[in-house]
């Protein structure tokens, strides 16, 4: 008997219960369409973490001050104070490796133009750290070093600061009101959409560092200090030798614990993937889990059919069916049935992916391998869970099956 | 060379109880080519037995059991169903058509299991069968949508598509009305002058005087044996139609 007319067979009794069939595969339907989709979802969340990560900037290096953990509790990265302007100097000028140094002087005020205001990030940072962050301007200009050095009263807003404040009009050449003082906006920043952690980086005011210090009240802190290598080889490096440096000024010896981190940017896209993994991996092993109870769906109707069709197992052992005969025709069945469902779990779970990706704005690519992996998984479910059937099915005696009523 | 040739057959079954019966006790039975036998008895005498033990589908427990010349008691069960694919055609009481199956799939379904490839056009030689037992038009129907009468031709058509060398029939007519069983009875005569060897089970008296020869079965042994003169199955339909 040949496998053709096997599959014609499978598909003739999948037509004649073509209601039944639909539901005993719906199962398998959702579970390849939810890996589809998970998969998709996945790969887009990778992608768009990574090109978020990129955003930081090139060769990044961030020093923040406090542990990242200290006696086994995280003391909270940032929350202490113990990054001051000298470890800026000393940085800048002892660590060879790194292109640029910026301090990052972080406080949060309420911003007021007009009659409109808006609470907003002031970061207080020096002329290199555009080039740091590899940050462009839209409109205006940068400050330059002369200005860091004078304190003068100017900033740079991002988008989302400026549109709340001046709508689409240019904000450049307007005042603003940071803590009561008047500053200037000298430039627009490109727009940079949200962090890996989905911190919207675009709610931002920038400021020379020391107009943040001298001319503005309140509670500061420098809660990073960002540095670029020259190279992706000088990275570690200058990993290293900042943490020396720090150790020295700060005089904690040999033994004494940091009190202060340091991390490059893989550390950072490491840490962001690490939790999306996690999410992707739980979403798939539940989609797996639901392919799995499609593949139990099947095998209980497939307990059901065999008993129905007692009669026509008979009929096909006496005109000279084989068990074995018998046997490839409910697996091939179920083989069939689940392998439907897999080609239509694909097209739902594209279509899915496809949708969600238009309404994220994300890439999620359904590629061949995700397909043809959920594909194969619905045959061997098929297999797997067909295969009980199938044996009950050429165990029976011929002339037991065509007595049964 | 004798169709089928029995030598001291016995069949024994465990009951419930742990006893064992004898559903057949030393049964010996030549079927030339050409006969058409009607094998009689009550319920228990042991002809179900016989059938299923005739139509390779139950091994006897002790005799021997020559198909056309081959040894069945020594096939193990895939040559059995190759011998029953070869050599057997089955028609039975209740039809045992494929429900929602057109006739000619019905037919064709032997063909199926068909390993040596003795079929060039499976769907042609059904399509035959079928015209030769007066189907020719009820091709594509189902069996739901055929008389009994009909459907049971559909089963000769699909016992007989694979060119058997035995015939088996049990109780053809067991469903069906009497001017159908006068109807089916002589079909069977039919293939009887084409020559077709055939068994067939059955309680009627009236179903065994179409056969060349009566058997009858009681307690597991055959208690008479004879050749009788065939009424024609034909001549009382025609006498029947013109009657009424």
């Amino acid at each position: 008997m040949n496998k053709l007319a096997l599959v014609r067979i499978a598909l003739g009794s999948i037509r004649r219960n073509a209601g039944r069939s639909l539901l005993t595969i719906l199962g398998v339907v959702i579970g390849v369409g939810s890996v589809v989709v998970m998969v998709a979802i996945g790969q887009g969340a990778r992608a768009e973490i990574a090109a978020r990560v990129a955003s930081l900037g090139t060769n990044l290096v961030v020093v923040t001050p406090g542990a990242l953990n200290r006696s086994g509790v995280s003391a909270g990265a940032g929350s202490t104070d113990t990054l001051t302007l000298d470890d800026v100097e000393v940085i800048e000028r002892e660590v060879y490796g790194a292109m640029a140094v910026s301090p990052v002087v972080a406080s949060g005020t309420l911003a007021v133009a007009g009659n409109a205001n808006w609470r907003t990030a002031i970061q207080g940072v020096n002329d290199d750290w555009f080039n740091i962050r590899s940050w462009s301007v839209s409109s205006g200009r940068t400050f330059d070093a002369n200005e860091v050095r004078a304190a003068r009263k100017v900033c740079l807003l991002g988008v989302t600061v400026a549109e709340a404040l001046f709508g689409a009009d240019d904000p450049v050449g307007r005042e603003v009101r940071l803590r009561g003082i008047p500053v200037e906006v000298i430039g627009l920043l490109a727009r940079k959409g949200p962090t890996a952690e989905g911190n919207d980086q675009d709610d931002i005011a920038i400021l020379p560092y020391t107009t943040v210090r001298q001319r503005m009240a309140g509670r500061q802190y420098i809660a990073q200090i960002l540095l670029r290598a020259n190279s992706e080889d000088d990275v570690s490096d200058v990993m290293v030798d900042t943490a020396q440096i720090l150790r020295e000024t700060h005089r904690l010896g040999a033994r004494g614990e940091a009190d202060f981190t340091i991390r490059d940017q893989r550390q950072i896209a490491e840490a962001s993937r690490g939790t999306t993994d996690v999410m992707t991996t739980l979403l798939s092993a539940v989609a797996s889990v639901s392919l799995v109870v499609g593949g139990i769906g099947i095998m209980n109707i497939m307990l059901v059919s065999v008993t129905e069709r007692t009669r026509e197992i008979g009929i096909r052992r006496a005109v000279g069916a084989r068990r074995s005969d018998v046997l490839a025709q409910f697996l091939v069945e179920a083989v069939v049935l689940s392998g439907l469902g897999g080609v239509l779990g694909a097209i739902g779970g594209a279509a899915m992916a496809s949708a969600v990706g238009a309404l994220t704005g994300w890439s999620t690519p359904v590629t061949a391998s995700s397909l043809s992996i959920a594909m194969g998984f619905s045959g061997f479910i098929g297999v797997f869970f067909g295969w009980y059937p199938a044996r009950r099915a050429a165990a029976l005696d011929p002339i037991d099956a065509l007595r049964h009523a | 060379m004798a169709v089928v040739e029995i030598h001291g057959l016995t069949r024994e079954f465990q009951s419930g109880g742990g006893e064992v019966v004898r559903a057949l006790d030393g049964v010996d039975l030549v079927v030339e080519p050409g006969e058409m036998v009607a094998i009689m008895g009550t319920s228990g005498s042991g002809k179900s037995t016989l059938l299923n033990i005739l139509g390779c589908l139950d091994r006897p427990s002790s005799g021997t059991y020559r198909l056309s010349g081959v040894a069945v008691e020594t096939l193990d069960e895939n040559a059995l169903a190759d011998l029953r694919n070869q050599r057997l055609g089955f028609v039975f009481q209740g039809f045992n058509l494929l429900h929602r199956t057109s006739a000619l799939e019905n037919v064709m379904l032997p063909m199926l299991y068909d390993r040596q490839g003795r079929f060039k056009d499976p769907e042609a030689l059904a399509r035959a069968v079928l015209t030769r037992v007066g189907l020719g038009n009820r091709l594509d129907h189902t069996p739901n949508e055929l008389s009994g009468g009909q459907q049971q031709r559909v089963a000769v058509a699909r016992a007989l598509v694979t060119g058997p060398d035995l015939l088996l029939a049990d109780e053809p007519t067991g469903n069906l009305d009497s001017h159908t069983t006068l109807d089916v009875m002589a079909l069977f005569q039919a293939l009887h002058d084409e020559g077709m060897t055939q068994l067939i089970v059955t309680h009627e008296d009236e179903v065994a005087s179409y056969c060349t020869r009566a058997i009858v079965l009681r307690d597991g042994r055959i208690v008479q044996d004879q050749a009788i003169t065939p009424r024609s199955a034909a001549d009382d339909l025609a006498h029947k139609a013109s009657a009424s």
